[in-house]
C-alpha cells in the first residue's frame, strides 16, 4: 500500500488515539494489585558528594530488586522515583516537594549531609510523606515521621575515642572538623568522651569545606602537642590534610582518630603512608568477612564492579529499604501511620552488618558497631560491638511518651 | 634559639608557602585576564587538569619531578591551545560573554573527567621529607614550592621584559591594530599568550597534587582565591600578582593561627573587599603603574 500523506495522517491520528486511551484501560484493573508502590530516593550522584551518593544508589537499587525479585510488596512492585541532587542543598529542597507533591511517593530514603536532611525533613514531616535518612550522622534527630537507620555518636565515637586514647597513651587530645553542624556537633561529642575516659581536649578546630593549606593548622597542633588527634573533616579537599601531616613528618608522631575517613575511598586511593594506623568506627566496613556482607559486597560488584568503596552509607540504606519494606508487610497496607506503627513495633532485619533493630522510643536503629584501622590500603577490622543502642539519642528523645516531639535534640556540654 | 622564636619561624615559612602557592595558582589566570581581559571561570579547572595529569603518568611509572614540571604544564598549555582555538578567539572583546562560555567549559571539563576518573579522590604521594624547627616541623616539599614560584615569576619576567615574544605579547595586548599594521599577527600572539596561561596553571595543578585532594570538583576550592587576588593585584603581571599574593596568603596563614580557620577567611574576604573598594585598579594600578 501506498503511503501518501493524507493516509499517513489518518493513520497517525487513529494510532496515537489508541496508544492515549490504551494506558487508562489497561490502568484500571492494574490499579488495585499492580500499580507499583512509589519509593523516592534523593541522592548526590553527581557533584562533591558523589562518591558518596553513587554506592548508596546501588545498594537502594539492589535492596528494590530484591524486594521486587520476591514478588514486590502487598503483590505490588516497588518502583524507585529517584533525584540527582547533584550536591546542591537547593536541589534537595526542590526535588523534595516534587517527591511530595508531583510523583506523590509513598516513602523517602535519602539525605546525606545532615545539611541536606536538615533541609528535607519539614518537607516530609509538613506533606505526610515517611521519611528514611540512612546515614551515620551526629544524632539527635527526633521526628516520629522519620526514621535514621545509620550509627550515632554513642554507637561509634564512644567506641572509637577510649580505644585510641589507650593507643595513644596520652590523655590530650586535639579536634579538627568540618565547619558544619556535622562536625560542630560530632566535635561536641568527642569532647565528651575524651572527658568521660579522663581526658582533656586542647582546643578544636573547625574548617571551611574548601579549605586545601592546612600549614597553619599542623603548626598550631604541634604547638599544642596533643596525645591524640580526633579528626571529623569531610571531603576532597580536606583529604590534603592527611597528605600535608605525612609531609610534614607527623605521621607516627601523634595517632589520629576519625569519623570520617575512609568512608569513600580515602585507604584506597591515599598512600600507606599517609593512611596506614589511622583508626576508624563505623557500622560497616566491606572488609567484613561474614557471608552476609560477603553477598553483599559481591552482588552490588556484580551489576558495578567499578564502585569505589562500600561503607556503611551504602549498608545502611540498604538496611534501611529492607526495614521499610518489613514494615509494610507486617503493616500489609502502604498507609503512613499504619506503617509507622508496624515499624515502631519492634521490626528487625539481618543484614550486611549484622541484625538491625528498630528502636520505638527514638526511631534509630540498634546495631553492631566495628572498629578498624587502616593497615595497608585497607581497613583492617579488629573489634565488634554487638547490638550496641542508641544511647545518645535515647538521653533525649522518647516518642513513646511525646509522639509528637519534633526537633534535633544538640548535646549541651 | 627558644620555643617562641620556633614559632615566628615556623609562621614565617607558613606564610611562604601561602604566598607561594597563592602565587603559582594566579599567574597563569593572571597572564590569561590581565593582559587579554579574558575572565576564565575555569582556571579552577585548568588547574584540576595540572593536578591529574600528574597524578595519572605518575602512577603510570613516570617520574614525579618529569610529571609535574614538563607533564603536566605541556598537557594543559595543549588543552588551552585547542579551547583559544574553539572558542575563546571568538570571544575576545566579549567579558560577559566570555564568562558564561568559560564557565560553561568548566563544568564540561568537570563531565569529562568525572566521566573517565570517577568522582573520587585521587592523589599521588608527597616528595621530598621533613625537617624540624624545635617542636614544629614543616615538609621540604613547602620550600620546593617556594622555590618554584622564584622560577616561574623569573621566568615571566624574563620572557615578558627581554625576548622579542615577550615584547610582541606587550604591543598586541596595548594595541592590536597598531601591532597588525606592523606586520604581527594578533590572532597568533593571543593563541601563544592563552595556551602560555594555561600552561603555568597546569604547572600550578601539578606542583599542588601532590598536597591536595585530587577530585574533578576541585578547582571551585581555588577559583574563587584566584580572582580576588588577580583582581586585587591589578593589570601588572609580575607585581600586581606578587603584592596580592603576599598580602592574602599572609594574612591566611597568619590570620588562621591567631584565630580560627573560619575566621582566617573572613579577615581574607574582607581585606580583599576593602582593597577593592580603596583601590579599584588593584594594587598595581595604584603604586605600580606601568610595571610588568
Amino acid at each position: 500500500m501506498k503511503l501518501s500523506r493524507r493516509n499517513f495522517l489518518k493513520r497517525s491520528t487513529v494510532l496515537s488515539a489508541t496508544a492515549l486511551t490504551a494506558p487508562m484501560i489497561l490502568r484500571e484493573p492494574a490499579a488495585a494489585a499492580g500499580k507499583p508502590i512509589l519509593l523516592g530516593s534523593l541522592l548526590d550522584l553527581s557533584g562533591g558528594l558523589a562518591a558518596s551518593g553513587v554506592p548508596m544508589k546501588y545498594a537502594l537499587e539492589l535492596a528494590v530488586a530484591e524486594i521486587n525479585a520476591g514478588g514486590g510488596l502487598l503483590g505490588r512492585p516497588v518502583k524507585i522515583v529517584g533525584y540527582d541532587t547533584q550536591s546542591n542543598i537547593q536541589l534537595y529542597s526542590q526535588y523534595a516537594q516534587q517527591l511530595a507533591l508531583k510523583d506523590r511517593v509513598d516513602v523517602v530514603h535519602g539525605g546525606i549531609t545532615s545539611a541536606s536532611r536538615e533541609a528535607i525533613r519539614p518537607t516530609f514531616d509538613r506533606f505526610r510523606i515517611l521519611y528514611f535518612y540512612n546515614v551515620l550522622y551526629e544524632g539527635g534527630v527526633c521526628d516520629r515521621n522519620t526514621f535514621c537507620t545509620g550509627t550515632t555518636p554513642a554507637q561509634t565515637v564512644q567506641k572509637l575515642v577510649p580505644y585510641a586514647m589507650d593507643l595513644a597513651k596520652g590523655k590530650t587530645a586535639y579536634i579538627i572538623a568540618a565547619d558544619y553542624n556535622y562536625g560542630q556537633i560530632t566535635a561536641k561529642w568527642m569532647t565528651k568522651y575524651v572527658q568521660d575516659n579522663g581526658g582533656k581536649v586542647l582546643e578544636t578546630d573547625f574548617f571551611p569545606l574548601d579549605v586545601t593549606n592546612f600549614g597553619s593548622a599542623i603548626s598550631k597542633i604541634q604547638a599544642a602537642k596533643p596525645d591524640l588527634l580526633l579528626s571529623a573533616l569531610v571531603g576532597g579537599n580536606h583529604t590534603a590534610f592527611y597528605r600535608q601531616w605525612q609531609s610534614a613528618g607527623m605521621k607516627g608522631q601523634i595517632p589520629i582518630a576519625s569519623t570520617t575517613f575512609g568512608l569513600v575511598n580515602e585507604p584506597e586511593t591515599l598512600a600507606p603512608d599517609v593512611s596506614n594506623g589511622i583508626v576508624g568506627a563505623y557500622g560497616y566496613f566491606q572488609e567484613l568477612d561474614t557471608p552476609a556482607s560477603k553477598k553483599f559486597v559481591a552482588d552490588i560488584k556484580k551489576a558495578h564492579p567499578d564502585t569505589p568503596y562500600i561503607s556503611e552509607l551504602a549498608s545502611a540504606t540498604y538496611e534501611g529499604v529492607n526495614l521499610w519494606a518489613e514494615g509494610v508487610r507486617k503493616a500489609g497496607s502502604i498507609d503512613r501511620m499504619k506503617v509507622i506503627e508496624a515499624l515502631e513495633s519492634g521490626i528487625s532485619f539481618d543484614g550486611p552488618s549484622g541484625k538491625v533493630s528498630l528502636d520505638h522510643a527514638t526511631h534509630h536503629t540498634t546495631r553492631n558497631a566495628y572498629l578498624a584501622k587502616v593497615e595497608d590500603k585497607k581497613w583492617d577490622v579488629l573489634e565488634t560491638f554487638k547490638n550496641v543502642a542508641p544511647s545518645d539519642t535515647a538521653s533525649v528523645c522518647n516518642l513513646i511518651k511525646n509522639p509528637n516531639d519534633n526537633k534535633q535534640y544538640i548535646i549541651e556540654l | 634559639m627558644g620555643p617562641t622564636m620556633d614559632i615566628y619561624i615556623m609562621l614565617g615559612l607558613n606564610a611562604l608557602n601561602g604566598v607561594a602557592s597563592l602565587f603559582l595558582l594566579c599567574v597563569g589566570l593572571a597572564i590569561i585576564f590581565g593582559m587579554m581581559k579574558i575572565v576564565n571561570l575555569a582556571h579552577g579547572e585548568f588547574i584540576m587538569l595540572g593536578a591529574y595529569a600528574t597524578v595519572v603518568s605518575t602512577n603510570a611509572g613516570v617520574n614525579i619531578w618529569i610529571s609535574m614540571l614538563v607533564i603536566s604544564p605541556l598537557f594543559v598549555g595543549v588543552v588551552g591551545l585547542v579551547i583559544e582555538r574553539l572558542l575563546i578567539r571568538h570571544l575576545y572583546g566579549r567579558l560577559i560573554d566570555s564568562m558564561l562560555a568559560t564557565w560553561g567549559l568548566s563544568l564540561l571539563i568537570t563531565g569529562i573527567i568525572t566521566t573517565i576518573f570517577g568522582n573520587t579522590i585521587k592523589g599521588v604521594q608527597t616528595p621530598l621529607g621533613s625537617f624540624s624547627v624545635g617542636q614544629y616541623s614543616s615538609s621540604y616539599y613547602n620550600l620546593f614550592i617556594f622555590a618554584m614560584a622564584l622560577v616561574v615569576m623569573a621566568i615571566v619576567f624574563v620572557v615578558m621584559r627581554f625576548t622579542r615574544f615577550g615584547m610582541i605579547a606587550r604591543a598586541t595586548m596595548q594595541n592590536p591594530g597598531m601591532s597588525a599594521a606592523l606586520g604581527i599577527n594578533p590572532d597568533r600572539v593571543y593563541m601563544l599568550t592563552f595556551a602560555a596561561g594555561a600552561g603555568l596553571t597546569g604547572l600550578a595543578g601539578g606542583l599542588i597534587a601532590p598536597v591536595a585532594g585530587i577530585t574533578p570538583g576541585m578547582g571551585a576550592a581555588y577559583v574563587a582565591k584566584a580572582f580576588i587576588t588577580v583582581v586585587g593585584g591589578g593589570t601588572s603581571i609580575i607585581t600586581g600578582t606578587i603584592s596580592a599574593a603576599s598580602l592574602f596568603g599572609t594574612i591566611d596563614q597568619i590570620g588562621s593561627y591567631l584565630t580560627t580557620p573560619v575566621y582566617g577567611q573572613v579577615i581574607v574576604f574582607t581585606t580583599a573587599i576593602v582593597l577593592i573598594r580603596l583601590l579599584p585598579q588593584g594594587i598595581s594600578g595604584r603604586f605600580f603603574k606601568g610595571q610588568l
